[in-house]
């Protein structure tokens, strides 16, 4: 088939869902070298650390996944906003298919976190800044992935979501900042989480090649589940039935 | 003929049924009233527990109230077509959506806002509070209600007609009324112990310009999407 390459080559859906299933395999792969290279560096290259010990190395997994759950949260509220804008029914459907992804990470971070904390803070929990804004992010996920799914006409859903999507995004700075004031003004200095050790070269390598393998993990996954909605939504449509897409 | 001015219309109309409804008009405050005196019973009657905990219990009953009493905004109007005759009124659709947001988000907070404004002295005493933080609370919930009624009426526009609208509303906005839940009660808090409220007031009144601004902007987009 040829074909001129454009911007929006690839916002089509038989072709995106062509270009997505050559693509998966990659993305796999790379996350599984990516996160095994980490992994052991993380293990076995890493020196164990002075004060934490040995606890500190679920490091590796909770700010790679924190890192990834408010990335995916603004991808997904761009997505959301250009399908909304330009109609793009591609765009929409990336969106919806980065919301469990994202929520995924978030609970990972929250999950980790807990871990993290009872060895070296003594407790699975405290209301500090950091963690309470990423239970709230978790909430935002939550109730836009509960809005576009109570919607049953696709295009409202759509819609209504990208607005949520795009509300939320604009009161993550607010609400991230309020809690931390709220924070500080009610209980001086606690435990902070932001007073990280200087890092050695190899923990900064591991933890690098952990978010890189967490981004292919990611890609994999949202293409795989943004093919799968592209099979829902388009199973009427000629190409898909002609086989082409195999 | 010129088209009736949209907000005074629909402001005078909701108002007028919420008069000739009092028992539902007044059923947030039962709520409210009946939510904050749990606490006690939960907690223990401890004075100095209440005191302590009274600004979040009563922000956080306020919050539920709002949040409780704003789901059926949309909802009759929509269904008798009203609604869409509403956004047909004004210019375009997206101007009279912002009218009638507005208008809504009024009606509901000089029905269910004011009137818990004007109940809330008297559960500060209830709970031991001092006269300069009743004096506070008073003053955060005049500022802060009307944020929840603003944010509340988007979340009621986008849950519209939805499986569980009411249940889906709570998820949605409370994560976006947490800023005004925290510098509301934290301002009785700060008066309660002796600091200056200043800072939390200035940051609950800009919270209110920028809910005031935006949330209408949102709620008329909501509408658009959910008439369409």
């Amino acid at each position: 088939m040829a074909m001129t390459m454009r911007f929006f080559t690839y916002a089509s859906p038989p072709r995106f869902y062509a270009l997505a299933g050559a693509l998966i395999p990659w993305f796999w792969i790379a996350a599984l070298v990516l996160g095994a290279a980490g992994l052991w560096i993380g293990f076995f290259q890493a020196p164990t650390d002075a004060t934490q010990g040995d606890a500190y190395r679920i490091i590796f997994i909770h700010v790679p996944a924190a890192w990834m759950s408010m990335v995916l949260y603004l991808v997904m509220a761009f997505w959301a906003a250009i399908g909304w804008a330009f109609n793009a029914r591609l765009a929409s459907m990336v969106a919806r298919a980065l919301a469990p992804t994202g929520a995924m990470f978030t609970f990972c971070a929250l999950w980790s976190g807990a871990l993290w904390g009872k060895p070296t803070w003594g407790t699975w929990w405290v209301w500090d800044a950091r963690l309470t804004s990423e239970l709230i992010l978790l909430f935002l996920y939550l109730g836009y992935m509960a809005l576009v799914n109570a919607i049953d006409d696709t295009r409202r859903a759509d819609q209504a979501g990208a607005l949520l999507a795009v509300i939320g995004s604009v009161n993550v700075p607010i609400i991230y900042f309020s809690v931390k004031w709220w924070n500080t003004l009610h209980q001086g200095a606690t435990i902070s989480a932001t007073a990280a050790p200087k890092m050695v070269a190899s923990m900064l390598t591991a933890m690098l090649l952990m978010t890189l393998a967490c981004w292919a993990y990611a890609f994999a996954v949202v293409f795989t589940r943004t093919r799968a909605i592209i099979v829902e939504r388009e199973r009427e449509a000629k190409w898909l039935n002609d086989g082409a897409a195999a | 003929m010129t088209p009736p001015p949209v907000f005074s219309t629909v402001l005078g109309r909701d108002l007028r049924l919420a008069a000739r409804r009092r028992v539902d008009a007044l059923l947030p405050l039962a709520f409210f009233a009946v939510a904050v005196s749990l606490f006690p019973l939960g907690v223990g009657p401890e004075p100095n527990t209440l005191r302590q905990i009274s600004p979040g219990v009563l922000w956080v009953c306020a919050l539920l109230a709002a949040m409780l009493s704003v789901t059926q905004l949309y909802a009759t109007d929509q269904a008798d077509g009203s609604l869409e005759q509403m956004l047909l009124a004004g210019g375009s659709a997206f101007s009279a959506g912002i009218a009638v947001a507005l208008a809504k988000a009024v009606s509901h907070w000089l029905v269910t806002g004011l009137p818990l404004v004007l109940i809330a002295p008297l559960f500060g005493v209830m709970f031991d509070l001092s006269g300069r933080s009743i004096a506070a609370l008073c003053a955060s919930l005049a500022l802060g209600t009307p944020i929840l009624s603003l944010l509340g009426n988007v979340g009621a526009a986008l849950t519209l007609g939805v499986r569980n609208g009411s249940v889906l509303l709570i998820l949605l906005i409370v994560p976006l009324c947490i800023p005004a839940l925290i510098f509301g009660s934290g301002a009785i808090s700060a008066v309660e112990s002796g600091s200056s409220a200043r800072g939390h007031f200035s940051l609950l009144g800009a919270l209110f310009i920028a809910t005031g601004l935006l949330a209408p902007l949102a709620t008329a987009a909501a509408l658009r999407i959910a008439i369409e």
